[in-house]
């Protein structure tokens, strides 16, 4: 029967030949994640219901939200998380240093891989889809499960499939991409589906484009995001030290319900507007609107890689940031803020008059570090804008491109980059 | 089992950042949590729910965050049953596992008013719409899905079957 690559990944997980679209099948995980607001969730859930630990080695924990700890009672959840860890012998606990935003930690690491199948307590654990995994966010008490029987139920997706051609022009990148899908097919466009992303386009991405691409599946509505594997996928893979791996690639009559064609060079610079990822306008259409900004965020696990950094230093390298203007730059991990110290990136941002954060997730969630007063407007690399999303209620978030963003900054309203 | 209390309704993607806020996730104590329940898009909802009461939402329930705080916090808050045209996959998965009732009718949520009251018999998923003497048949949950509901939850499922 013909496959989806997500369905030929569950497929082998659940010990099967294969599925379809609807099956319900209990699948081996190769790793169960969480970070420090849905881990206590899941210690709390796994300690009532007396469970045990199957395989420490498929448990991993991500101190990256509210860190470095915002407050006593972050700091609480952080404690009940590190105790747990050392309690259960769980060695993939991450925080303080060797901390960053997870799903551009655990990629770089090469704690995942292709052909896994990963379950986080975190709806962007789609990012992974990016190396040719299947990882899907869930929540606590699925993640309470998962590290306990390193097992997860799974309803098999149905799909939808973007073939991608050509190149982008000079400029645009992945988060474009995904917002311009999402603004087509809506946020609920791919509700409990794959997106799988194939064609000769995927080789003129790189692996950042991809890894934000992946990570927003979710604000479609999707299952999943998930690409298919080539020389960049495994050029990475062995930079992060990963040693064996299985690569799937979707059958020439797989059962998608609809391809959607996409000429990459046809994508224009875009803003998601509030309150939703989908009220997608260009760059263009935005600038004419003369939308007034009180903060940029830089950073995340959506934009915040060595790649997105480089271009937001491209546009910012010997100019200021706008007066009156925070502009938040926070690298996600810290192999990535070393590498952008290295390169001279931080440098560029703090001449120009931005801040530098120490990895978190931080704003892109209404954390801490750049949070928004009433009235307040934003443009943000993150991921989401809903209502309240940074901070105050009556404040808004704009999420845009690395480049968009830099440029914003430099004139304090939204603004397209001019190639 | 039988639900019967008052319709709170909003709209289309309701989304786990509003149902509650992050700046309220650095606990996970359920009645702290169910304190802020809709805050941001119903400053009164916390002062009128009661135990028992049903919430109304349209499509795409529950989107974005994984956050599990989220349905925790409606279940705290009294709410015993949420109908929506369609939920989100996430919060879906976590109100099964939680052991919140969610049931999907489109028809239902284009009837129902706030204030009207609704009555659910869940294993049956018939809805009944006393104020409007109306009745609405949901599809039921797949025979899986009902047996970790039967066991009481994930937890209760995984003890006995895995």
């Amino acid at each position: 029967m013909a496959q989806t690559m997500t369905q030929k990944i569950l497929a082998h997980k659940a010990g099967l030949d294969s599925v379809k679209a609807g099956d319900l099948v209990l699948i081996n995980l190769d790793l169960a994640m969480a970070n420090d607001v849905t881990g206590p969730v899941a210690v709390n859930v796994f300690e009532k219901g007396n469970l045990t630990i199957s395989d420490p080695d498929k448990v991993c924990f991500v101190l990256d939200h509210f860190t470095p700890t915002k407050d006593i009672k972050s700091a609480q959840n952080c404690k009940q998380v590190r105790e747990f860890s050392e309690k259960h012998g769980i060695k993939k606990f991450f925080e303080g240093g060797c901390a960053g935003v997870e799903h551009a930690l655990l990629p770089e690491m090469g704690i995942v891989k292709a052909g896994d199948a990963v379950i986080g307590a975190d709806s962007h654990t789609c990012t992974y889809g990016a190396l040719n995994a299947f990882s899907t966010g869930v929540g606590s008490t699925d993640m309470a499960i998962g590290m306990s029987k390193a097992k997860a139920w799974m309803k098999v997706p149905s799909a939808i499939g973007f073939n991608l051609k050509g190149s982008f022009k000079k400029g645009v990148s992945g988060k474009d991409l995904i917002l311009y899908i999402i603004a087509k097919i809506g946020v609920d466009g791919a509700l409990y589906k794959s997106m799988e992303f194939f064609g000769d386009g995927v080789s003129a991405l790189t692996m950042d484009d991809r890894f934000t691409i992946a990570n927003m599946a979710i604000e479609a509505g999707g299952k999943n995001g998930i690409f298919v594997a080539d020389e960049k996928t495994i050029a990475y893979m062995e930079e992060a030290g990963v040693k064996e791996y299985t690569t799937y690639t979707p059958d020439s009559d797989a059962p998608y319900e609809y391809v959607m064609d996409i000429e990459l060079s046809e994508v224009p610079y875009m803003v998601a507007f509030p309150h939703l990822p989908s009220n997608g306008k260009t760059a263009e259409e935005a600038e004419a609107l003369s939308v007034k900004l009180d903060q940029v965020v830089i950073g995340s696990c959506t934009n915040g890689r060595i790649t997105d950094l480089r271009i937001a230093a491209e546009v910012l390298k010997g100019k200021k940031v706008k007066d009156n203007l925070r502009v938040i730059v926070i690298p996600a991990t810290p192999k990535i803020y070393k590498e952008a110290l290295n390169e001279g990136l931080l440098n560029i941002f703090m001449d120009a008059g931005c801040i530098v954060s120490p990895p978190t997730c931080g704003p892109c969630l209404g954390g801490h570090m750049g949070i928004l007063a009433d009235g307040e407007r934003a443009i943000a690399t993150t991921n989401r804008n809903f209502v309240g999303r940074m901070g105050h209620v009556d404040s808004e978030v704009y999420l845009a491109s690395p480049r968009v963003a830099a440029e914003s900054a430099l004139t304090g309203y939204i603004t397209a980059p001019k190639n | 089992m039988n639900v019967k209390g008052n319709v709170f309704k909003y709209g289309d993607n309701v989304d786990t950042d509003v149902i509650i806020p992050a700046r309220y996730l650095n606990t996970s104590v359920e009645k702290e949590l169910a304190a802020h329940c809709m805050e941001d898009i119903d400053k009164t909802f916390v002062t009128k729910v009661a135990n028992g009461d049903i919430m109304i939402g349209g499509w795409n329930f529950g989107c974005g965050s994984s956050r599990e705080h989220a349905p925790i916090a409606i279940k705290a808050s009294g709410i015993d049953l949420i109908i929506a045209k369609s939920f989100a996959r996430i919060f879906y998965r976590n109100s099964i596992n939680i052991g919140l009732p969610i049931l999907e009718s489109e028809e239902c949520v284009n009837d129902a008013e706030a204030g009207d009251i609704i009555s659910a018999d869940l294993s049956k998923g018939i809805i009944r719409n006393e104020t409007k003497g109306k009745e609405y048949t949901t599809t039921p949950f797949p025979e899986f899905i009902q047996e970790i509901v039967e066991c009481g939850g994930l937890v209760g499922y995984a003890q006995q079957k895995l």
